[in-house]
């Protein structure tokens, strides 16, 4: 079981490397808005594995927290995106 | 025995759709793809993983905490993606060329006088280009 455990573990790991990379490279900020909303549901299934593998689930609080506002930030990013000036580049 | 495979199994599965969809963030072309992409842990991974914490713990508090964030993650992430579309969409992050239908075109273009009634009540060029000031 722990080593199944593990497995997913370094799974969520480079999935979240991965995103994490087009985060940083994303070209435009709507894709880094994606990339970090696939960050934080990486990280609710990491804490999912975390409260298996520790066999204490006190951590699924913190996935309802971040189930509850995990998806203002890109919410925010695409509404000021809108509100620019149609031409404006928003590569920053 | 059983609870330990399924459990097993639900981890693996969720945390290869994640991996699946970080690989797919960084192959895709476009945004919309990348989008497409982004939805396989947000549901299908993360609902994977929360049936194996529920199959691990079966009490009622853990499930119940279970069900809540399952509701609050298939309600916000919908609005994100919504969100995110419609940005791209209006500052034209869209390649309009790959699309094969493209009905927001049609719904946002002004209509030219005298091409045909709106069966609303708004006058033909009322609805063009300026939903955008209101929302």
């Amino acid at each position: 079981m722990s080593a199944v455990l593990g497995a997913a573990a370094a799974l969520l790991g480079l999935a979240a490397a991965l995103s994490l990379a087009r985060l940083v490279r994303g070209p435009s900020m709507l894709d880094r808005a994606v990339a970090l909303d696939v960050l934080v549901a990486t990280m609710m299934a990491g804490l999912g594995v975390e409260a298996i593998a520790a066999d204490d689930p006190w951590v699924l609080t913190t996935m309802l927290a971040l189930s509850l506002v995990g998806f203002v930030g890109s919410v925010s990013i695409a509404r000021f995106l809108v509100y620019r000036a149609p031409g404006a580049e928003e590569d920053a | 025995m059983i609870a330990t495979v399924l459990t097993g199994a639900c981890v693996l599965a969720g945390a290869g759709a994640a991996l699946s969809a970080g690989l797919g963030l960084l192959r895709l072309p476009d945004l919309l793809s990348r989008m497409h992409a982004a939805t396989k842990p947000q549901a299908v991974g993360l609902l994977m993983v929360l049936v194996a914490v529920g199959v691990r713990f079966p009490t009622g508090g853990v499930i119940t905490t279970l069900l809540l964030v399952a509701l609050l993650q298939l309600t916000t992430v919908p609005i994100a993606a919504h969100m995110v579309g419609r940005a791209a969409y209006r500052t034209g992050r869209v390649p309009r060329h790959l699309l094969y239908v493209d009905e927001l075109d049609e719904a946002l273009s002004p209509v030219p006088p005298g091409a045909g009634e709106r069966p609303s009540g708004r006058g033909p060029d009322s609805g063009g280009e300026e939903p955008d000031a209101e929302h």
